[in-house]
């Protein structure tokens, strides 16, 4: 009665949808099992698109996709209590087709995507939770739901289930996520008029903005703030190690923190008016390259937030999904088509694919940056007050001379930091993103 | 399976107005005139929704200058004469009578047979039940037999022109919406128990009597009535009469508080009502749901504490004669339809407000004495 | 036995906000489910198919993504589903539905004789519980509303007995077959889809038909033009006239606000203050 597939795929966010679109697309037998009622449902993004990963599974996505606006600006901002100090890239360049990166609203993104992976031929059951892996020794053989005779065996599972994923877990594949490997970020969808949206933000129609935020907005914490343009509706939201939260002696929420961003006096005008209609929250893994666990063996293969693959200080997770979860499909392929088991040694090739692409790459740059900005908390307070003030001083102009101000600004880094302070940091930064 | 028979009435409407669609009122469906309104009876009482609806036909028909019906089909034993008597004193200038044994108790046949044989005998231009169970199961095959508009559930009934605009809540109860028909007779319209006032008797009035038979034999029905099995007697809960109601929502956060609302309404005689999430969360039953899905209520004096006054809930209750809410959220909905209003929170204000009016009240009552 | 099961597509209206400005409805994300009334309607079905054999064929008339819908059902076990769509169906009220869902079920009916029609109560973007009577009297079949439980079933002697909700009571009414049954929510447990289930549904192929797929004749019956019933306006709640009496508490506060409303409410509303004083002293 069981049946079998050539691949069971676990998840059906942009992971799990890349892996089974891939692999359908090649005509093998798979089916995709989400936990949720639909595929999405359980998802939460930013969100942004970035072409390129998309383009290398689904050509032609823009020729039906859901999406936004095309980012044509980005602006970096360090906050202190009420100022910025910011950096703004603008490019005409950004005007020219193809877009390299949309905002998309995640919930009508999903269903197209997993619209797109059912005309491949994959099968999609949702509702369905897969409660552990069906093992023989070492060898994954399938997976067990929670529905009557809920076994259903496979070549291959690939773990797409998301940062939660229990499964690797239980299946002793890899430990607990730590505190401090993950972040808890929440966000609100703002919903306003596309003409209000192009006028505060300066752009035109089908232009989007992306303003990065960092400083004392998060209090202390490890993290980062967001606001992105939709078509008619802004996305805000910000995110902190779940370790800092922990340890926060104000005990703030993240729901409070987000309040409170939305209250600074540079975010507040920008957001005015705008209509709640989507409030959710969910959890980012940011351990970077060392906190990436095993992700490959016999019968099974890790894609995805489950394998840990976001760059935190780029911001970047869904790109690492849709390449993980292809490269792991074409891996399965390559292997099939050549007659091969599909066991750890042959999936190899999936974590040599990775290391010899921006993925693993651009993990291992950063792979410092988390225990430096953890130990570092004068990068998301001190810092950010020092050049609020700096700017403040230098452009205020008020019959003091310009020396007695420059030395002003540069006493003040040295009493806050001292010289040797202000010297390790910048040494620490360096290490942190060689 | 065969076709419903076809009304004799009206000629083809001509093609006219927006995409195609027929918004031309014939000559012969022009002819078409009064109000009626089918008054439900079972078991030896009239359901007060009849009468509530008595009034408000009374006035569609006075802006009309057309008069007023009452419906009344029931078995040759029931008392269908007394209700008629009550019929003229809420405003009827007549009453259409079907009576036969075939017709005591409700059945979906007969009772659909008797009134589209009455409309096409006689020819009211809109048609008002009750949006009960027996309402709504005769509605719904009379207007399909007629070919008509049927709007139910509706909130507001209005006169546009010559035409019946009815209002109801649409999108789930996020929005309302005004339907009319305007090519098609008669307009028919179910309403809910409590939306329409009770209007005032006047036993002065009279009102002519017009009997019609009904042309059916019991073997001609088909569906047939074993048994009636009562409801067991239990203290069941009377909150659409209610004149005082104390209603908690989901702002109160935890089922515990809810206690809150339960000490309140023993201080003030009240009962107890809850918004939809409250009942589907289980802190209340479903009998004392106030809203679209729930009851509709008139109470003289309506708290809610925890409510946000969402449409949905709105409906259901803003005819109150005064309206009190309490919410930590100065820009929740309920203020802006609510006549007073606490902005803090309701765990806190509930109690205090409990203890006030124990203290005024009895301090009146000890006065009395 | 062939039953057909009716169900609609609705989103979910527990979620669907209205923008306070442009008074627009915010569907987006808003995701679609199958009319949490018909899942009553369905089970019901299946319970029947479950003691007597037979077939159920589910029939929904909606868009392109409703079948979704459709295939949830088969997972539960319905044997057959089909989509009607059609461009020429939109703007269709209750009139035009149940005549676009009757002529169907008499195609359907074609294939194999129809023996129940089962519908859910109402729906809950709709509310009006009128398209099941529609149907009913559009095929002639018996009408037994607001069904809370089906004693029995005799396909032999072509007759059924059902319990009905009325007012103050339950009706235990006989009736004949072919009949179409609105079942009461509540009434029973929605059953779980295995595995095999599940994967049966995810392969099916769900039917669609256009409207001459569903034996439709009458175009002027369907759609726009078969709709007797015009939306005039749509429109968000008028705000009162005067504005609320307000006042906001601190800690400190309580007992004078709630003092003060007191105050308020009896001096304007004096017959409530008596009528609070009788139900206390009763």
């Amino acid at each position: 009665m069981a049946e079998k597939f050539d691949a069971i795929v676990v998840g059906a966010g942009p992971s799990g949808n890349a892996a089974a679109y891939t692999l359908a697309k090649a005509g093998l037998k798979v089916l995709q099992i989400e936990r949720g009622e639909y595929p999405g449902s359980k998802n939460v993004q930013g969100a942004i698109l970035y072409a390129q990963a998309l383009e290398q599974i689904i050509p032609n996505f823009r020729d039906d996709a859901p999406l936004e606006r095309h980012i044509i600006e980005q602006r970096i901002w360090m906050l202190d209590d009420n100022s910025f100090v910011g950096t703004h890239y603008r490019s005409d360049d950004y005007n020219k087709p193809p877009y390299n990166r949309y905002t998309i609203i995640r919930a009508q993104f999903d269903k197209w995507f997993s619209s797109k992976v059912r005309e491949a031929g994959a099968l999609l059951i949702c509702e369905t939770t897969a409660e552990y892996l069906l093992m023989d020794g070492d060898r994954v053989t399938g997976v067990h739901c929670d529905r009557m005779g809920g076994d259903v065996f496979a070549d291959v599972v690939i773990l797409a289930d998301g940062v939660n994923s229990t499964l690797a877990r239980k299946a002793g594949f890899h430990g607990e996520l730590s505190s401090k490997n993950v972040a808890l970020a929440v966000k609100e969808i703002l919903f306003m008029p596309e003409e209000t949206i192009q006028a505060r933000f300066n752009i035109a129609e089908d232009e989007g903005v992306v303003i990065e935020l960092m400083g004392t907005v998060t209090e202390g914490m490890v993290g980062t703030g967001f606001l992105y343009t939709n078509k008619d509706s802004l996305t805000i939201g910000v995110g902190c190690m779940l370790g800092d939260f922990k340890s926060n002696p104000n005990k703030t929420t993240p729901y409070a923190l987000l309040e409170k961003l939305k209250r600074h006096p540079s975010v507040a005008p920008l957001i005015e008016g705008g209509e709640m209609k989507e409030y959710c929250a969910h959890l980012i893994p940011e351990g970077g390259f060392n906190a990436v666990p095993r992700i490959f063996g016999d019968g099974w293969m890790i894609v995805g937030d489950s394998g840990g693959f976001v760059n935190a200080a780029h911001r970047e997770g869904s790109n690492l999904a849709m390449t993980t979860g292809r490269l792991a499909a074409e891996t399965v392929i390559a292997a099939k088509s050549a007659g091969m088991p599909l066991n750890a040694k042959t999936l190899k090739a999936y974590k040599d694919a990775l290391d010899d692409s921006f993925v693993m790459k651009d993990l291992k740059k950063y792979r410092h940056l988390p225990d430096v900005l953890e130990s570092s908390p004068q990068f998301f307070t001190t810092y950010p007050e020092l050049v609020n003030r700096a700017a403040k001083t230098l452009f205020t102009v008020d019959g003091i001379d310009k020396m007695t101000k420059q030395r002003e600004v540069t006493g003040s880094f040295k009493s806050a930091r001292r010289l040797s302070g202000l010297v390790s940091d910048a040494f620490k930064l360096w290490r942190a993103t060689r | 399976m065969s076709e419903a028979a076809k009304p004799a009435a009206p000629a083809a409407p001509r093609a006219a107005g927006r995409a195609g669609r027929n918004t031309e009122l014939s000559e012969a469906l022009k002819a078409y005139k009064g109000v009626w309104v089918f008054v439900e009876h079972d078991r030896g009482h009239v359901n007060p929704v009849s009468w509530e609806l008595m009034g408000e036909a009374r006035k569609l028909a006075d802006k009309l200058g057309v008069d007023v019906a009452g419906v009344l089909m029931g078995g040759p034993d029931e008392p269908l004469d007394a209700y008629a008597k009550d019929a003229y004193a809420f405003g009827a200038d007549r009453c259409y009578f079907v009576r036969d044994p075939v017709l005591h108790g409700y059945r979906n046949e007969p009772f659909t047979k008797g009134l589209t044989d009455l409309v096409n005998k006689h020819q009211p231009e809109i048609m008002l039940l009750g949006a009960t169970t027996m309402g709504r199961d005769l509605a719904g095959s009379v207007a399909t037999t007629l070919g008509t508009g049927l709007t139910a559930d509706c909130t507001e009934l209005n006169i546009d022109g010559r035409a019946l605009a009815a209002t109801r809540p649409t999108f789930g109860g996020s929005l309302l919406c005004t339907i009319m028909t305007l090519a098609y007779r008669p307009q028919m319209a179910t309403i809910r128990p409590r939306v329409m006032q009770m209007p005032r008797r006047d036993d002065s009035r009279l009102g002519e009597a017009v009997e019609m038979s009904l042309g059916m034999i019991e073997t001609d029905v088909v569906t047939k009535l074993l048994e009636f099995i009562p409801d067991a007697n239990r203290n069941t809960v009377n909150l659409a009469y209610a004149d005082v109601i104390v209603t908690g929502g989901k702002g109160l956060k935890l089922p515990d508080n809810f206690k809150l609302i339960w000490d309140l309404a023993r201080v003030l005689g009240a009962e107890v009502g809850g918004t939809r999430p409250v009942v589907q969360a289980g802190w209340i039953e479903a009998d004392r749901q106030v809203g679209q899905t729930g009851k509709t209520v008139r109470p003289k004096l309506y708290i809610a504490a925890g409510v946000s006054g969402a449409i949905q809930h709105r409906v259901g209750m803003e005819s109150s004669d005064v309206i009190v809410a309490i919410n930590t959220d100065p820009n929740a909905p309920i203020f802006e339809f609510a006549h007073y209003g606490i902005v803090g929170n309701a765990m806190q204000v509930l109690p205090v407000l409990t203890e006030t009016f124990r203290s005024h009240l009895n301090k009146r009552i000890r006065k009395a004495a | 036995m062939h039953i057909v099961v009716c169900i609609k597509q609705v989103p979910d209206s527990a979620q669907i906000r209205v923008h306070p400005v442009t008074n627009t409805i915010m569907r987006q994300g808003v995701p679609a489910i199958v009319n949490p009334y018909d899942l009553f309607a369905l089970e019901e079905a299946l319970r029947l198919k479950d003691r007597l054999g037979g077939r159920v064929t589910m029939l929904c008339m909606g868009p392109p993504q409703a079948e979704d819908a459709l295939r949830k059902c088969i997972s539960f076990g319905a044997t057959d589903a089909i989509l009607v769509t059609d461009r020429a169906f939109a703007g269709a009220d209750t009139l035009a539905t149940s005549y676009a869902l009757a002529a169907a079920i008499r195609k359907i009916g074609q294939e194999q004789s129809v023996d129940l029609v089962f519908t859910g109560k109402q729906t809950i973007d709709g509310d009006t519980a009128q398209v099941g009577p529609g149907i009913a009297k559009r095929l002639g079949m018996n009408l037994l509303t607001y069904v809370s439980g089906i004693r029995d079933v005799d396909l032999d002697a072509r007759r059924l007995k059902v319990e009905r909700r009325a007012e103050g009571g339950v009706q235990l009414l006989e009736s004949t077959l072919p009949s179409l049954i609105t079942m009461l929510e509540g009434t029973n447990e929605m059953r779980f889809a295995s595995m095999d289930d599940m994967l049966r549904a995810a392969r099916f192929p769900v039917r669609k038909w256009n409207k001459e797929d569903a034996g439709i004749e009458d175009l002027t019956k369907i759609g726009l033009k078969g709709s007797p019933t015009i939306v005039s306006k749509v429109f968000g709640p008028t705000p009162r006239a005067t504005k609320a009496d307000i006042e906001a508490v601190n800690d400190s506060s309580v007992q004078d606000v709630t003092l003060n409303l007191l105050q308020k409410i009896f001096t304007a509303h004096p017959m409530i203050e008596d009528e609070l004083v009788q139900r206390l002293s009763a």
